[in-house]
């Protein structure tokens, strides 16, 4: 039945079948295919007599080469480390002060604090460590838990109201929402701390100022203290200075005082060694020795 | 006034014989039933807005049915030609599918520059949506046309018709009921979050059911045929069918929490769950979009060319190689993971013996074309389907490369993959289809030609350039990634942050959202030219011998 053609453009013949019009030309494989299906094969088996290539069983043929991914991870993560040693062990074992005073390693301090706080603290602080609504500023003086050296060290540890056994505990009260306070005390006592950071402010009605004081001296310095300087102990934040984690406006105050606040920074033990740690604390306390 | 497109001369339900018109109200009222003990059973769980989604789907059915429900019987006479009202719906579908397929993917891209974009809602961020645009456009768009034409395909090149006419409207409604279950199912968050098979249980199962009748057609339809060989085309679009079922069947192997709940568990878990994912995912690729769509070609681009296919013994060599290889090679996709290294060496070696049967594919495409490149230069149709193989002898090439392990370490997890997949996704799948559909919708509704061939022009450079931009765009954004992502300091610590790298990125995601923004006001003319053609009435004569074997007519029936 099949009636092979020969195609005039091409010179082969067709295989004499025709579908809906679609004839097929009975060229032979290109030489080319045969070639590079062998060299392409016979790379497999060359692969798979060297790498650990195919299953037998509950086994698997290891290769002649002997190499292992995990071993291959486990080598390489190991020299990385031991390249890193002229400078890690220095590192760890020296003091906050030598470190800081030492131009070299704070050098080091800068090329690798920089991604590493991009990558695990960026997110909630920012890429410049400036903070936002939210997320206390870093480039400050104000720290919360303490700005000493160990301090920081101590809170990127255990983290603030986090999982951490040891983890920094704090809380402010919800003093309108919770019905410690009558709408009009907060707002007054508000006031009261907004006058602190802003001395100057023409607006405040010096009346309501003064009752906020007694407010405040009844309320809020437990934790703040009697001149509202903070008590870096119990995260309980300066409120004479011009560093807001939630906003310095009277507004932004006054939400505070009505709603509370409870802040979380999670721990890192569990996350960052020791020494990505210490490095972080020193790039904190580079950070901050750079902002007037 | 112009008349509202018909999809035929005499209304589609009249085409059915009243038993067919019986059955198909049964069927509706079967699957309405479970539609609705669904959305009982589902209460608070969002399975029951599925529930109510497949009963008021399954009521409007029976609606359409039950207006023509007394038109008259078809005469014998519809046995002289070949039963073509499925394909034509399914290019519409197809069409539509595309349109909003590529919309939402452009809008994901641009989230990526703009990430408030999501405009505040669950549905619109990023993780729903993206399932939306890829599943849009791989089963919404890519499906729904290669049902129509591979149903077109069928019956021309066994000169049967179709075994009978409501198992193809079965397939073809049931197959776009699953992809309205997955596209809306992601935005109200129901997902087993399995790349390409996000779809949860229900709607696996109603698949299952729907591709095990597509199979059956083709079985029932080759049965029958009036040619003595099985021509390639019906070999690829086997392949595609069966090991799709094969695969989605596997891969969704899951426990439901209960028949009232959309939330299932997978029967794998860990490593043997991403190694179940990855040979479904990439053999997706393989027989969803690379078989499937090599079926249209070999169809579609030897009728326009009008030139016989090159090489009969090619075509063996590379749809053997390509069934063969392919079923190894997802494992590519887990290198350095803690899948065994035995595993991922197979993955990569059957992906580079892998490379020969594809561009002997691609090949055997363009050498079609030696005799008829004047054609390729004048007609953008055939422009399309040239394009789209050396887009696919691009990717092919591409694939096996990115699957050795030492560049895989550089281009997984980067937008190098992203961009790979696109050129395959747009210069490939999309291409063909687009020059596959031009050539077949004058064909279908007999029509002199499209509506406007210049459109067709503005489609394809509109497609070519987003393709190229999108491409090159995500090699260099995957790139400087995969490099920034390795780069160490003089301490011996990585260089930069992954926000450092994201910053990189930027320039690179407007350029692909502006390639995407492109390629999907391509897709929009060419929805629009399509819509025109169908609307002008420019009646045309059938295609010479488009007529199923006469004796077939006189004894209809299996």
């Amino acid at each position: 039945m099949a009636v092979e053609e020969r195609d005039n453009h091409t010179g082969y013949l067709t295989t004499g079948h025709e579908w809906n019009g679609i004839k097929e030309l009975n060229t032979p494989v290109p030489r080319a295919v045969y070639f590079f299906l062998t060299i392409a094969v016979a790379f497999s088996i060359g692969y798979w007599i060297l790498m650990p290539a195919w299953p037998l069983g509950v086994t698997y043929t290891r290769g002649l080469l002997g190499i292992d991914q995990r071993n291959v991870v486990a080598q390489s993560l190991k020299e990385a480390a031991a390249d890193r040693n002229v400078w890690t062990a220095k590192i760890q074992s020296e003091s906050y002060a030598a470190l800081l005073a030492d131009p070299k390693m704070m050098a080091i301090v800068r090329e690798v604090g920089r991604p590493l706080f991009g990558d695990n603290c960026a997110a909630c602080h920012g890429r410049d460590a400036t903070g936002g609504p939210g997320f206390p500023n870093l480039t400050t003086t104000s720290f919360l838990w303490g700005g000493k050296p160990d301090d920081i060290f101590n809170t990127i540890r255990v983290g603030i109201n986090s999982a951490h056994k040891d983890t920094h505990v704090s809380q402010m009260p919800a003093f309108g929402r919770d019905a410690m306070l009558p709408r009009g005390d907060v707002l007054k006592a508000a006031t009261y701390v907004y006058s602190l950071s802003n001395p100057g402010a023409k607006n405040l009605d010096p009346a309501t100022v003064a009752a906020g004081k007694k407010i405040f001296a009844d309320n809020c310095v437990a934790c703040h203290g009697d001149n509202a300087k903070g008590n870096p102990e119990l995260g309980a934040p300066d409120l004479t200075d011009r560093f807001w984690i939630y906003g310095g406006s009277l507004d932004a105050i006054d939400t505070s005082v009505w709603g509370g606040r409870q802040g979380h920074m999670p721990s890192w033990e569990g996350r960052l060694s020791e020494l990505d740690r210490k490095i972080l604390t020193l790039y904190l306390l580079d950070k901050r020795t750079q902002t007037p | 006034m112009r008349p509202f497109p018909t999809f035929s001369q005499a209304p589609m339900i009249a085409q059915l014989t009243r038993t067919e018109r019986q059955n198909a109200i049964l069927i509706c009222l079967v699957i309405a039933a479970c539609g609705f003990l669904l959305a009982a059973a589902g209460r608070d769980d969002p399975i029951s807005i599925h529930g109510a989604l497949i009963f008021v789907a399954c009521a409007l059915m029976i609606f359409r049915i039950g207006k023509d429900y007394y038109a008259p019987e078809p005469s014998d006479e519809r046995f002289a030609h070949y039963y073509d009202d499925p394909s034509k719906a399914g290019i519409v579908l197809s069409m539509a599918w595309v349109v909003v397929g590529l919309a939402f993917g452009d809008w994901v891209a641009w989230q990526l520059v703009y990430p408030d974009l999501t405009f505040g809602g669950g549905w619109s961020s990023f993780g729903r949506i993206r399932p939306v645009h890829t599943t849009a456009v791989i089963f919404g768009f890519g499906g729904n046309a290669l049902i129509a034409t591979s149903l077109y395909v069928l019956q021309r090149t066994t000169r049967a018709r179709l075994p009978d006419q409501l198992s193809p409207w079965f397939v073809l409604m049931g197959y776009n009921l699953f992809c309205l279950l997955a596209v809306t199912g992601y935005m109200l968050g129901i997902t087993q979050s399995k790349e390409y098979a996000e779809p949860e249980w229900y709607a696996d199962l109603w698949l299952v059911v729907v591709w095990v009748v597509y199979f059956l057609i083709y079985l029932r339809t080759l049965a029958r045929r009036k040619e003595p060989h099985i021509y390639v085309a019906n070999w690829y679009f086997m392949a595609f069918i069966l090991v799709v079922a094969i695969l989605h069947i596997v891969n969704n192997l899951a426990v439901p929490v209960s028949l009232g709940s959309a939330k299932s568990y997978s029967a794998f878990s860990g490593v043997q769950d991403a190694m179940t994912q990855w040979w479904y995912g990439h053999n997706a690729v393989a027989f969803f979009l690379t078989a499937g769509f090599l079926g249209m070609m070999y169809y579609f681009l030897p009728v326009v060319a009008g030139r016989p296919i090159f090489s009969y013994r090619l075509s063996i060599i590379s749809f053997w190689g390509i069934t063969f290889f392919y079923m190894w090679a997802g494992s590519h996709h887990l290198h350095y993971t803690a899948l065994p290294q035995w595993v991922q060496t197979l993955g990569m070696t059957f992906s580079l013996m892998l490379l020969v049967p594809s561009w002997a594919s691609a090949g055997n495409a363009l050498l079609t074309l030696n005799g008829a490149w004047h054609k390729v230069r004048d007609d953008a149709t055939l422009r399309f389907m040239m394009v789209a193989a050396v887009f696919y002898g691009l990717s092919t090439f591409e694939g096996s490369f990115m699957a050795i392990r030492s560049v895989n370490s550089l281009s997984h997890y980067t937008d190098w993959t992203v961009g790979h997949v696109h050129a395959g996704a747009l210069g490939w799948v999309a291409m063909i289809t687009f020059g596959s559909i031009y050539a077949v919708v004058p064909w279908l509704w007999k029509r002199t030609g499209m509506y406007s061939a210049r459109m067709i022009e503005a489609h394809f450079w509109l497609a070519l350039a987003g393709t190229v931009i999108y491409v090159f765009a995500m090699w260099n954004s995957g790139i400087i990634q995969g490099l920034m992502w390795r780069t160490y300091s003089d301490s011996g610590t990585l260089a930069y942050s992954f926000v450092d790298s994201l910053i990189a990125m930027r320039p690179y995601y407007i350029a692909r959202a502006f390639g995407g923004l492109l390629f999907l006001i391509g897709g929009c003319i060419g929805a629009y030219n399509i819509w025109m053609t169908i609307r002008e009435p420019r009646e045309a004569e059938a295609r010479a011998g488009d007529l199923p074997e006469p004796r077939l007519a006189a004894q209809p029936g299996e």
